[in-house]
């Protein structure tokens, strides 16, 4: 069996607060091979971003710990690396863009400083050649103007251009796995769509795998290959993107799906799941999704649902369900 | 395009600081006319006769009605004419020009000290927030800033001048002398002056710095796989600056103010002790202009500091 690119296997990842600590992210299990493109997907809580951000190590080391779980790049578990060993891979072998394009950018520096300082960093590049490449860089990811952008602060830009200088950033280096966390949601429909293209597009030119994060199943569709949907910290179900649309099975799944918005259908109103999702503090013996599941059943609040094998390249952590389609296809 | 803003900028500024400067002025003014009794008789002292009271009273216009005696004292100020001194024989301008450098270099060198120091210590603070790194630097600018001044200047002569025998315990050497005995002479009191202002410093810094660090664009920069230096030291203290700049404009203004003790203390001739023995000699009218120009040189730092803080923020440039 060849060895995928990313491969995170029974991460736990908990948080200090006043109460004590608690698991935001509990047993995750994912792999992403060369080349491939990932979904995450899961309403806003879900312990997506905190998935994400482990595989780098930029939580806050104080009030972070992972008790358990290993995170293995290219043969190496990243969990053990520290300090310079990460940082050589921050950024050039596997690097990250984030929801907000406002916030993300430094505000006093320029953004020429802000990309020629990755290239500085990974590959040594300063001065003129810096530059050039910076100016490059803008182009590849269609700035207008590039030359005259480079000099400009942030805040001069839109929300799409300052995602495309995120992401200008984040392809510098040529990384193998691109972590784009949520990197449409805070822009405009139009945009988004322009974004997910430029990311596709760059996907193929510069041979990366990505990871794409997203609480909207529609963007995952469009994009991923192979989706993982989480709930309140924990992966439910896991299915290339066909199949999953095809034949869901876990009730949260068949919820997220019926959520999206569909072009061609009148409905008035789209479907949501009723119920919240439950933050790390909330303890529910058994299933997490049995407080807001249609079908649960007794069982589902007594033990904690383990993922189980559906199909070739699905699986889900729903027995019931599991059992019920199980019988009715053979 | 960037440089017409700027220029724009500054020049507004200056406008602004117009009304500021007459408000002083006239507050300056009325520091004379609001004494308790007679300021003729005050300044002429008790004992004087009633011709030399009067004599005193016409020197100084009391004569005249109070619209007339302020726009004599405004009319003055705009030809650059402060008054003169009682005691001294000197203009206003000429003895704090002659005492300005002992006071300036003073305060000068105290916010040489602290600035790197009270950045340090508020961004290592920061930086190692809730570990006993932030209790211990905490807790030492917390002494900083209450420890009286004229205290821990006697424990300083007595340990470095009479103990060490390192600086001279009292008295300025002028920089014309040497810059060693210069610096010599003015080190403890700078430092002693600086040490109040380290320890606000570090608060300032260290709140600055706590804000700055949960930004998202220093989860970029690491992200980016910059060390922990670069992510602290140019990405958040970058940002940290635009706050800690306005914190220096108060500092520079405090170290002056604090200046007149620690001139006291250690016999320092400039602008502080100056004032101590105007009003000790009840010399009104080197006090009041004195007083005058402390408050221009005031509005001038804060002046400087704004448009450093446009300077230091682009989004304040651009707007
Ligand atoms: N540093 C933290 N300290 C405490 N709780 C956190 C922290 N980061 C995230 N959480 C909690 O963990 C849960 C998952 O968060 P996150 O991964 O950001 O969700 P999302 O799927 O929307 O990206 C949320 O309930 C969030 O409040
Ligand atoms: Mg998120």
């Amino acid at each position: 069996m060849i060895m995928p690119l990313l491969s995170v296997r029974n991460l736990t990842v908990q948080f200090r607060v006043d109460s004590g600590w608690v698991t935001a992210v509990d047993d995750v299990s994912l792999d992403v091979g060369e080349g491939d493109c990932v979904g995450i997907v899961g309403e806003s809580g879900s312990g997506k971003s905190v998935t994400a951000l482990s595989i780098l190590q930029l939580h806050q080391r104080a009030t972070t710990r992972i008790p358990s779980g290993t995170i293995t790049y290219q043969g190496q578990d990243l969990l053990r690396e520290r300090g310079s060993t990460m940082r050589r891979i921050r950024g050039s072998e596997i690097a990250m863009i984030f929801q907000d394009p406002m916030s993300s950018l430094n505000p006093v520096l320029t953004i020429a400083d802000q990309i020629s300082e990755t290239l500085r960093q990974h590959q040594g590049l300063t001065g003129v050649a810096a530059r050039k490449r910076v100016v490059e860089l803008l182009g590849l990811v269609r700035i207008p103007d590039a030359t005259r952008r480079a000099d400009d602060y942030p805040h001069r830009l839109s929300g799409g251009m300052r995602q495309r200088v995120m992401i200008a950033m984040a392809i510098a280096c040529k990384p193998r796995l691109l972590i784009a966390d949520e990197p449409t949601t805070a822009l405009d429909v139009t945009i988004q769509a322009q974004i997910l293209e430029l990311l596709r597009d760059l996907r193929k030119e510069l041979k990366m795998s990505v990871m794409l994060i997203s609480h909207d199943l529609g963007v995952i569709a469009e994009f991923a290959q192979s989706v993982i949907v989480m709930y309140a910290g924990r992966v439910v179900e896991e299915a290339p993107v066909a199949q999953l649309f095809r034949r869901p099975v876990h009730p949260y799944t068949v919820g997220l799906i019926a959520a999206v918005p569909k072009l061609d259908s009148d409905a008035p109103r789209l479907a949501t799941i009723a119920g919240r999702i439950p933050g790390p503090q909330e303890i529910i013996v058994g299933c997490r999704f049995s407080p807001r599941c249609a079908l649960v059943q007794p069982r589902c609040r007594d033990e904690p649902p383990l993922m189980q094998p559906v199909s070739d390249g699905q699986s889900a952590r729903c027995p019931p369900r599991i059992l019920v389609l199980g019988e009715r296809h053979g | 395009m960037e440089e017409v803003a700027l220029i724009r900028i500054v020049a507004v500024k200056f406008l602004q600081a117009v009304p500021v400067i007459l408000i002083i002025s006239i507050l300056a003014f009325l520091l004379l006319s609001l004494l308790p009794g007679d300021p003729a008789l005050i300044i002429a002292g008790e004992q004087a006769s009633p011709a030399a009271v009067e004599q005193v009273r016409r020197q100084l216009g009391l004569d005249r009605s109070f619209l007339e005696q302020l726009g004599i004292w405004l009319f003055n100020l705009a030809q650059g004419n402060f008054g003169s001194s009682l005691v001294l024989n000197q203009s206003v301008l000429s003895a704090v020009a002659e005492r300005l450098p002992v006071t300036l270099s003073l305060a000068a060198l105290s916010i040489s000290f602290t600035i790197p120091v009270g950045v340090l210590l508020g961004s290592v603070a920061a930086y190692f927030r809730r570990t006993w790194i932030d209790s211990a630097v905490m807790t030492v600018a917390l002494l900083g800033v209450s420890i009286p001044a004229f205290w821990i200047a006697i424990l300083g002569v007595i340990l470095f001048s009479v103990q060490l025998g390192w600086v001279p315990s009292s008295g300025f050497t002028p920089i014309s002398q040497g810059v060693g005995p210069w610096f010599a002479s003015l080190a403890l009191p700078a430092l002693i002056l600086s040490l109040f202002q380290i320890g606000f410093l570090a608060r300032m810094t260290r709140s600055a710095m706590l804000d700055v660090l949960g930004q998202d664009y220093i989860r970029t920069a690491r992200a980016k796989g910059l060390s922990e230096w670069r992510t602290v030291g140019k990405h958040a203290l970058r940002n940290a600056l635009i706050l800690i700049i306005t914190a220096t404009g108060i500092l520079l203004s405090a170290a002056i103010g604090g200046s007149v003790i620690i001139e006291q203390v250690f016999a320092l001739p400039g602008i502080g002790r100056m004032v101590v023995q105007a009003i000790l000699a009840r010399d009104y009218p080197l006090v009041q202009g004195t007083m005058l120009i402390l408050g221009f040189t005031f509005v001038m730092i804060n002046l400087i500091v704004d448009i450093l803080y446009t300077l230091a923020d682009p989004r304040v440039r651009h707007d």
